[in-house]
């Protein structure tokens, strides 16, 4: 080993760090630590961490593209990846200091506490990430080398159904209602609403509610949604479908708490780290790799920098809160640190900027807005009085799954000829067509029927759509 | 909870590199994706001349991974650090700008381009054209030299020739004749090892195969009314089709012929590097082409390729003696193809030597217009799969 550490003062470390972890009130599961080379770090990178998984071009693909970063040095690697899974698992690359690797066993524990107590990460079934994704992988790798099957299809459904994954359910603590609770609740819907005065009042008309609808309520699970109502899929290919969904699902907590995680792992491994009290020479290393992680990117957004100075501002704000405070909500009845593990707890990434990016937070950042101008991005909007709002609304747009238009069926029998209709919530911002337009075609694909979708396009109320192997845009009436 | 540390596992590396896999079928994908987009890419690059390692960057279209994804008029936030930006300023450019580009999960635009050599995209774009009817003619054949066709097994050779099999099955042929010569009785070796005389090597011979022989007369028409992009249309088709023969055919004798009023055989370099001025006089191409398969291909013992190019523009009292000449090419050729280069609005109707060239009633007579850049790989294909057409169709 060509570092300048051994295994056991890594576990020696180690040891200290446990020990402030506990003192500091962090929950994480059991962890394990795999020392890796860059080739490992880069495989582990490209498939999610995963010590198996399926294999698709894709994954090929992004590969070529990290290496070649890398080898050109125009993107370093990450210094650790943590997986959520129970016991989690976290890979160190071999060749980092050990000044780096302290910090980041420290910034490892972080995240694993976090994975363990944040609300969106219940549904994950953490106990069983190793395992599910495994036994995914044999699925697809069985499928594949099925000659009734074979690589060609099951990379063509695969390439559908990834273009679609992240078109599901955002929110997994909110249950999904079941066809019966549907009908229930569309039932319920129907009936006119309780009148005080109904004794003067003429009866409302009892309008009968449209039970064979499909689906009732719009449907956000596209994948799902296919699978369970194209009865020309092949139980192989719905088996794929559910594999692609629930692989995504996995990932929307994490793309949901990027800038919390980050920032909550940074948040403890500078604490951590501090009250470890380095020899000076490890600490001087230390405080330089900790700002080259947290230096502000000016022109883009460091997670983990925004992250930490919103945590960072809670503590101080309930530890020490302003006069101003006091006399708004009143004397503080949490501490700082009470506050922030009941955030980190509660909070996803657009909540916890709602509700915790302050004014003064904002201009202290230095935010600012910017919009596309031809090939140009241009500052639109700089954090002042008048601006900090629409900011914030703009930041909130741009986090977790809030960076993904939301697309849900609408209807699985519009024209009455099994039309897929798709309804684009549209929130202001166009959709990419050209993407749109080859996107339509995977669900066209998996379909196996024409497709359209309700989009808004320059401000006009729009069709695109997907029949016969042609695209077609047309504005609505 | 508990910790557990795993120690580095040199081999690990080594033993599982786990994305070769997909990175092979991924490189086939872009592969796929370059043949695709062959015609495109003729257009934008200009590729005429360039030395054949040359590196050229090829837009992929095939291998993106769409998805629903937010347009042009999504703003963005950034961080300004310890500037001070300030409205109007410009932070990055487009969606996949480096700078400007916020570190979300927002899926980039996903713009993607490889690098191939000019090598690697002529073997792919010629992957499955030929000349048309390159066997016809079988009179006289020229030999070439294949070397190292495999014939018969030695006992003696190079260590990369053992073969495996037939060297294990004599291994087993001396054992049972061994076994056979001992008392019956005597215990069984516990091994029995390859021995010297067991090694078979295969043998090769050099060998000698008869090709088919074939000449390419490429005409151009040099003079003063082909301006700069019709000579650029020109020597393009030309450098393909050059290009196309050095790849496919090594015994493809290639004559190259500018014209102008007269006619002269030129070098390959002066052909592509060189212009010229002066009146148009067809048939003095054609009868130069006529005059150098008398000369040196006589038609019964060769495979003759003519194709011309030229913008139509011939001088008016030429027109009889290069239709003419043109009959007798189609006579003697096994094909004879013409490119008329009519950039789009340079030409005018009643200079087309296409309209006038439409009494040869030959089949093995071709034309074609190349309008703008896009067309060349199109007529290109035209020329060459004539034949094959034609004979789909009988």
């Amino acid at each position: 080993m060509s570092a300048d550490y051994t295994l056991a003062d890594l576990e020696r470390w180690n040891d200290e760090i446990l020990a402030l972890v506990e003192r500091f009130g962090l929950d994480p599961f059991s962890q394990e630590f795999e020392i890796c080379d860059h080739d490992d770090m880069l495989s582990y990178m490209v498939y999610s961490g995963m010590p198996s998984h399926y294999p698709h071009w894709s994954y090929g693909k992004n590969f070529e593209k990290l290496k070649t970063l890398y080898e050109y040095g125009v993107s370093g690697l990450p210094y650790e990846m943590v997986i959520n899974s129970n016991p989690s698992i976290a890979y160190l690359m071999r060749d980092n200091s050990l000044a780096l690797q302290i910090l980041t066993i420290a910034h490892v524990y972080g995240h694993n506490d976090f994975f363990k107590n944040n609300f969106t990460f219940r549904p994950t079934r953490a106990e069983f990430t190793i395992e599910t994704f495994k036994t995914h992988a044999n699925r697809v790798r069985h499928y594949v080398e099925d000659p009734s099957i074979g690589l060609e299809r099951v990379e063509a459904l695969l390439d559908a159904a990834h273009a679609l994954s992240l078109q599901c359910r955002r929110n997994l603590a909110i249950k999904k209602p079941t066809p019966s609770e549907e009908r229930a609740m569309k039932m319920a819907e129907s009936e006119p609403p309780a009148d005080p005065f109904s004794a003067i009042h003429r009866r409302a008309e009892h309008t009968e509610p449209d039970l064979n609808k499909v689906p009732l309520y719009p449907e956000e699970d596209l994948l799902l949604f296919i699978r369970d109502h194209n009865p020309r899929l092949a139980e192989w290919e719905k088996d794929l479908l559910t594999i692609v969904h629930k692989q995504a699902q996995y990932f929307v907590p994490q793309i949901e708490t990027k800038i919390m995680n980050e920032g909550w792992a940074s948040f403890w491994h500078k604490r951590i780290v501090e009250a470890l009290e380095l020899p000076q020479g490890l600490h001087m290393e230390f405080i330089i790799r900790h700002t080259q992680v947290l230096r502000p990117s000016p022109g883009s957004l460091n997670p983990y920098h925004v992250g930490m100075k919103v945590w960072e501002d809670i503590e101080k704000r309930w530890d020490n809160p302003t006069a101003e405070e006091v006399a708004e909500f009143g004397p503080r009845r949490k501490s700082g640190r009470d506050k922030l593990f009941e955030v980190r707890e509660v909070e996803r990434d657009a909540s916890f900027l709602r509700r915790y990016l302050t004014e003064e937070l904002i201009r202290e950042l230095n935010l600012f807005e910017y919009k596309s101008r031809g090939n140009d991005q241009v500052v639109s909007r700089v954090a002042d009085e008048d601006n900090w709002r629409q900011i914030k609304e703009t930041l909130i747009q741009n986090v977790g799954t809030a960076t993904i238009p939301v697309i849900k069926v609408e209807d699985s029998g519009y024209l009455n000829n099994r039309t897929l209709l798709l309804k684009h919530a549209h929130d202001g911002r166009d959709l990419q067509l050209e993407y749109a337009e080859k996107t339509l075609k995977y669900v066209q694909q998996l379909w196996g029927r024409d497709v359209v979708m309700e989009t808004v396009v320059d401000e006009h109320k729009t069709l695109l759509s997907f029949s016969d192997g042609k695209f077609a845009v047309k504005k609505a009436a | 909870m508990s910790t557990i540390f795993r120690p580095y596992n040199p081999s690990s590396g080594q033993r599982s590199d786990r994305s070769a896999g997909d990175r092979l079928r991924h490189r086939q994908k872009v592969r796929e994706a370059i043949r695709d987009n062959i015609a495109d890419i003729i257009a934008e690059e200009s590729i005429i001349g360039k030395d054949r390692n040359r590196i050229i960057k090829v837009p992929i279209r095939g291998v993106k991974e769409y998805r629903f994804i937010y347009g042009e008029n999504a703003p963005g936030v950034g961080e300004g650090g310890d500037g001070e930006p300030k409205p109007g300023d410009v932070v990055g450019q487009g969606k996949d700008g480096k700078s400007g580009q916020q570190a979300g999960d927002r899926p980039g635009i996903d713009y993607y381009e490889t690098d191939v050599s000019l090598d690697e995209l002529v073997d792919l774009m010629f992957e499955d054209l030929e000349l048309p009817d390159i066997e016809r003619k079988r009179l006289r054949q020229i030999e070439i030299e294949r070397l190292f066709r495999q014939k018969g097994f030695r006992r003696k050779g190079i260590r990369v020739r053992l073969d495996k099999k037939r060297t294990a099955r004599s291994r087993v042929k001396r054992k049972k004749a061994t076994l056979k010569q001992q008392p019956p009785g005597t215990p069984p070796a516990r091994r029995f090892p390859f021995h010297q005389d067991d090694l078979r090597y295969h043998h090769t011979v050099t060998d000698t195969r008869n090709e088919s022989n074939a000449v390419v007369l490429c005409i151009m028409d040099t003079s003063g009314s082909m301006d700069t992009m019709k000579k650029y249309l020109a020597r393009s088709f030309f450098f393909l089709l050059y290009q196309f023969l050095c790849t496919r055919y090594q015994n493809v004798e290639i004559v190259f012929i500018a014209h102008h009023t007269e006619a002269r055989e030129v070098s390959e370099e002066e052909f592509f590097h060189k212009g010229e001025s002066g009146g148009t006089f067809i048939s003095s191409g054609y009868n130069k082409a006529l005059e150098i398969i008398e000369e040196r291909y006589h038609p019964a013992l060769w495979n003759v390729y003519v194709f011309h190019c030229s913008d139509g523009d011939n001088f008016e009292s030429d027109n009889e003696a290069a239709l003419k000449a043109a009959q007798e090419l189609t006579r003697t050729a096994n094909l004879f193809g013409y490119g008329e280069i009519k950039p789009l609005g340079a030409g005018y109707y009643g200079s087309s030597m296409i309209t006038f060239f439409s009494q040869i009633r030959e089949t093995n007579f071709q034309t074609v217009q190349i309008q703008k850049k896009e067309d060349i790989w199109a007529s290109f294909k035209t020329f060459l799969s004539k034949d094959r057409a034609r004979e789909d169709a009988a």
